[in-house]
């Protein structure tokens, strides 16, 4: 639009008048519900003029910003239009790849999470442990929405199944942990094929609100069917995940728990790493990519539809079986749209298909929230906002999926 | 010789469209016939009955693989077809561009291959074999149609002519007795699609039979060994290059009134 | 007999309001195919304003009918405005991205915008203002029919009807549905598609906004999450009528809300939820196309 874009990012004119234009856009929207607030009771009303400023400055800066963005793309961006997969192998990615550079991070890495509890309280442990399960989802669910392209909205429900199998297998019967994970694991793939064969016929944006459908009645039933699972005052009292009988205070069973979904975690990244550079990986990113011709490489697309939900399942029970163990108490208000929506989240925000970048993901959105209390108050604001922002600025994700190579000259 | 590939009365109908009418088409291994006719005729619907992505509405296919025995591959799904030995290319380029070059190959060893999750988690001695051919015989596709150096850029990121040969390395890495290409030379320079009309030959001399859907008809003369013409979904003629070339009906309805020349 | 009627009218209210809420996804759909997966936060931020709104004047001293003209005025207008937002900043991008991009940007905007209002006002529920007087006439039908119930069935069939004469026959009804049959063509011709897009989440949210304010003052409460389950049960209503259509989300809407209705008074209201869930996913498994919709070729 703009003749002859200038090389430096001076503001024109109308780049002011535009991000004005916004500023003014944004404070009308937003008054009713930023400026005012009723006390209905009270039958009286705050006027919050301060909100109207800081909208309006914030989003004229940030109009301003983009459109100087813009402008200086399309000044120097031609090039870069016509490679624009090029961004997909992003050069400070290449810079880490090299086994000189990536061993010593590993183990830095890695010596990091061994002396964690060591170097830090109970709370922080716990925060940790919780943080590595959304590792372990968020790694799962990448089986189903990163590598299959199957955009799973009710991925909570296997957690539920999962976490109930541990549950009710503790009350009824007095199972432990270690026999309750398996067959949770069993379990959670079971549900993945009973719920992945309806909605193998159906579209993308059908299967996602069908799974979310799925999702939400797996917990109203969970909700309503008192005598099948207590309700919503839930099952208390689950036993925490026990070491050949020996007797742990809660401290040193915090600290087990710790290490053992750091286990859970390495073996879910070891597997899903295994699994993406196999024939069943290639089929199923085959299926993301086109599922047409995905069929007409000889794929079985109901057969490997099913696998991407039975494995996703698996894990997402796997982790709930863990869950419950360290919650001790569960209840149908873990099991909202809103836990699937978290760990899509960690998926778009990773990188679809990237398991570092998911790992990466899991990490930042589940700490920082924790460290950072001011953020913790925005915590669902900006997971919503980085859904958003993600697909329209960077739709590969963060640390987006790492090219195999097979012939050693790259 | 026996056909291997023999279609009989195929028809497809769309609501209340016949897109298809009663095509009969016979195939012999190592032999190439070309599928012609205007824009809308039926011949991309002809290739999707036949590789399953359509349910004909009538209409028998018949495999003859030989040496073994023959089979009806009447409403198979797709990847039963490309299973029993028919691949295909896709009119409007569909590669996986976000995989790279080899590994779009390497999808189409799938059906020729079986290791499973199991496989794929603990790799035994059979899976890392079986990894080892499926990489080795896609580079030697890649190889054969000119891509090997390119075999770990993403597919996206190839040019055009380069797509369209990439879409063929990954139909051949099925293992297919017929080889049905859609418009292979579109969008192509007169370089590639030399090289395009030499990887044909080469394939059909290895014993496969093609089908091929073209409209450039320089290409198709040279290449074919029989050519059917379609129109309004029905087949108007068929022939050799010299008889297609003479047959009144096919000027009248494809060629426009004008001779065909050049 | 009379619990039948209380019934009937119990489902004729839910269904009108579902109807108001549907209307807007089955437009969008229509003409971007996208689940606008926002869109039941329109409605909640249309009670939101409305409930600011109403309260403001109330407080003001304006008398009753005045604050019920600007009352809806302000939360058609804002909700508009917050839909044709939406689409701006988290669509239009995407506009020619992979299918389920714009959807997993949808699911971001309703989070966000939920969570915003849960920030900008209140996490808890807040009790909305009677704007509907108690008829007199309806008096000695009061078990059966209140006079809310009567208001939200007049002013959604107004609205409708209203929809359907700018649809059918104004030149920007003309151009709606062009861009809803092939945007291309449209184009071509010369119509302003981006503007059509804009025009039709803005009047999607302004109708949603209505639903989201009769619904308030009929159930008496609101809080910042009352989207989510309005937004998925009128998009089952807009499924069940055939996505795209409009007839058919009217139609659709009406049959959940009166099967609802009859299911939660005869049978159980435990699982009345799990019913509409229920019954989307079943559609959407054996009959995508719903009741009136057409099926959909995919190209090859």
């Amino acid at each position: 639009m703009t003749p002859a874009p200038e090389k430096t990012a001076m503001p024109t004119g109308k780049d002011i008048r535009q991000a004005l234009l916004t500023g003014f856009w944004f404070m009308f929207l937003t008054f009713p519900l930023l400026v005012i607030k009723v006390h209905p009771i009270e039958q009286t009303v705050t006027w919050r003029w301060a909100n109207m400023l800081w909208v309006g400055g914030l989003s004229a800066a940030v109009a301003l910003a983009c459109r100087l963005v813009a402008a200086h793309r399309a000044a120097g961006g031609e090039r870069r239009r016509q490679e624009p997969d090029r961004a997909i192998a992003a050069p400070s990615q290449a810079f880490f790849l090299t086994p000189s550079r990536l061993v010593p991070l590993l183990a830095a890495v890695g010596l990091f999470f061994l002396v964690f509890p060591l170097l830090f309280s109970t709370y922080q442990v716990n925060i940790m442990t919780t943080a590595l399960m959304y590792v372990v989802l968020g790694l799962g669910l990448n089986i189903v929405v990163g590598f299959a392209g199957l955009l799973d909205l009710g991925y909570v429900a296997f957690y539920a199944v999962g976490a109930y199998t541990y549950g009710l297998l503790h009350l009824h019967f007095g199972l432990g942990f270690w026999t309750a994970l398996p067959i949770g694991g069993l379990l959670g793939a079971l549900f993945g094929v009973l719920l992945g064969f309806p909605v193998l016929r159906l579209r993308g944006d059908y299967l996602a609100i069908v799974t979310l459908g799925f999702g939400e009645i797996i917990r109203l039933v969970l909700e309503n069917w008192g005598d099948f699972s207590q309700g919503p005052s839930g099952i208390a009292n689950i036993a925490r995940p026990g070491l050949f009988g020996i007797e742990m205070s809660l401290e040193t069973s915090l600290v087990y728990q710790y290490y053992l979904t750091i286990a859970m975690a390495l073996l879910t990244i070891f597997v899903v790493n295994r699994l993406r550079n196999s024939r069943i990986g290639r089929a199923w990113f085959a299926l993301r990519e086109d599922d047409i011709a995905c069929q007409a490489m000889g794929i079985n697309k109901t057969a490997i539809k099913l696998t991407a939900f039975a494995l996703g399942a698996t894990w997402a029970a796997m982790a709930g079986v863990l869950f419950a163990a360290k919650t001790t108490f569960i209840n149908p208000a873990s099991f909202t749209f809103l836990e699937s929506a978290i760990i899509l989240c960690i998926v778009v925000l990773g990188g679809m298909g990237s398991i570092v970048g998911v790992v990466a993901a899991a990490l930042i959105l589940m700490l920082l929230p924790e460290y950072l209390r001011a953020v913790a108050e925005y915590r669902m604001l900006v997971f919503g906002a980085v859904l958003v922002l993600m697909m329209i600025v960077q739709p590969q994700g963060l640390i987006p999926r790492v090219r195999r190579t097979y012939t050693g000259s790259h | 010789m026996q056909p291997l590939l023999t279609v009989n009365d195929l028809t497809m109908d769309f609501g209340g469209i016949r897109a298809v009418d009663r095509v009969d088409l016979r195939l012999r291994p190592g032999e190439i016939v070309a599928l012609i006719g205007p824009n809308g005729a039926g011949k991309t619907t002809l290739f999707n009955c036949l590789t399953g992505l359509h349910r004909p509405t009538g209409g028998d296919l018949v495999l003859a693989p030989p040496g073994r025995p023959q089979r009806n591959l009447n409403g198979l799904p797709p990847h039963r077809i490309t299973a029993a030995g028919l691949a295909r290319t896709f009119q409007n380029i569909r590669l996986f561009p976000h995989m790279t070059v080899l590994e779009n190959v390497m999808v189409g060893r799938h059906c020729r291959t079986t290791s499973k999750v199991f496989g794929a988690i603990f790799r035994p001695e059979a899976t890392v074999r079986e990894e080892r051919e499926t990489v080795g015989m896609s580079l030697a596709l890649l190889e054969r149609i000119g891509l090997a150096e390119q075999a770990d850029e993403w597919a996206a990121n190839l040019p055009y002519g380069a797509q369209r040969r990439l879409e063929i390395a990954r139909a051949l890495a099925t293992e297919p007795l017929l080889l049905l290409l859609d418009e292979p030379a579109a969008g192509m320079n007169p370089q590639e699609t030399q090289e395009l009309d030499a990887l044909i030959t080469s394939l059909r001399d290895d014993g496969l039979a093609i089908l091929l859907i073209e409209h450039d008809m320089k290409l198709v003369m040279r290449l074919s060994d029989h050519i059917v013409v379609m129109d309004y979904g029905r087949k108007i003629a068929e022939g050799t290059p010299e008889e297609i070339r003479r047959h009144p009906a096919v000027i009248r309805a494809y060629l426009g009134e004008e001779e065909y020349g050049a | 007999m009379e619990y039948f009627f209380e019934l009937l009218f119990s489902g004729l209210t839910r269904g009108s309001i579902y109807a108001l809420i549907a209307l807007g996804y089955t437009m969008v759909y229509g003409i971007i195919g996208l689940i606008n997966f926002a869109h039941g936060e329109m409605y909640m931020i249309g009670a939101f304003t409305a409930l600011i709104v109403s309260s403001v004047l109330t407080i003001y001293g304006l008398p009753l009918p005045a604050i019920l003209v600007l009352t809806a005025l302000a939360a058609a207008v804002w909700a508009g405005a917050y839909g044709f937002t939406v689409e701006r900043l988290a669509y239009r991008p995407l506009r020619n991205a992979p299918r389920l991009a714009p959807l997993i940007s949808a699911i971001g905007m309703s989070i966000f915008l939920q969570n915003y209002v849960l920030l900008a006002q209140t996490p808890d529920f807040v009790p909305f203002p009677t704007l509907i007087p108690e008829f007199a006439f309806l008096e000695p039908y009061g078990g059966i029919v209140g006079s809310s119930d009567l208001v939200i069935l007049a002013v959604s069939t107004l609205v409708m009807a209203a929809l359907t004469l700018l649809i059918k026959y104004t030149r920007i009804g003309k151009a709606m549905r062009a861009t809803a049959q092939d945007q291309k063509m449209a184009l071509l011709v010369g119509i302003n598609v981006d503007r059509i897009i804009s025009l039709t989440f803005v009047v999607g949210s302004a109708l949603a906004a209505i639903g989201g304010l009769l619904i308030a003052s009929h159930i008496g409460q609101i809080n910042f999450a009352i989207g989510f389950l309005a937004g998925i049960k009128a998009f089952t209503a807009a499924v069940l009528g055939g996505i795209g259509s409009i007839p058919g989300a009217v139609l659709g809407s009406f049959v959940l809300g009166l099967t609802e209705a009859f299911a939660t008074g005869y049978v159980s209201s435990d699982y009345e939820d799990v019913f509409a869930f229920s019954l989307l996913v079943l559609i959407l498994i054996f009959r995508p196309a719903g009741l009136l919709g057409k099926a959909a070729v995919e190209k090859v």
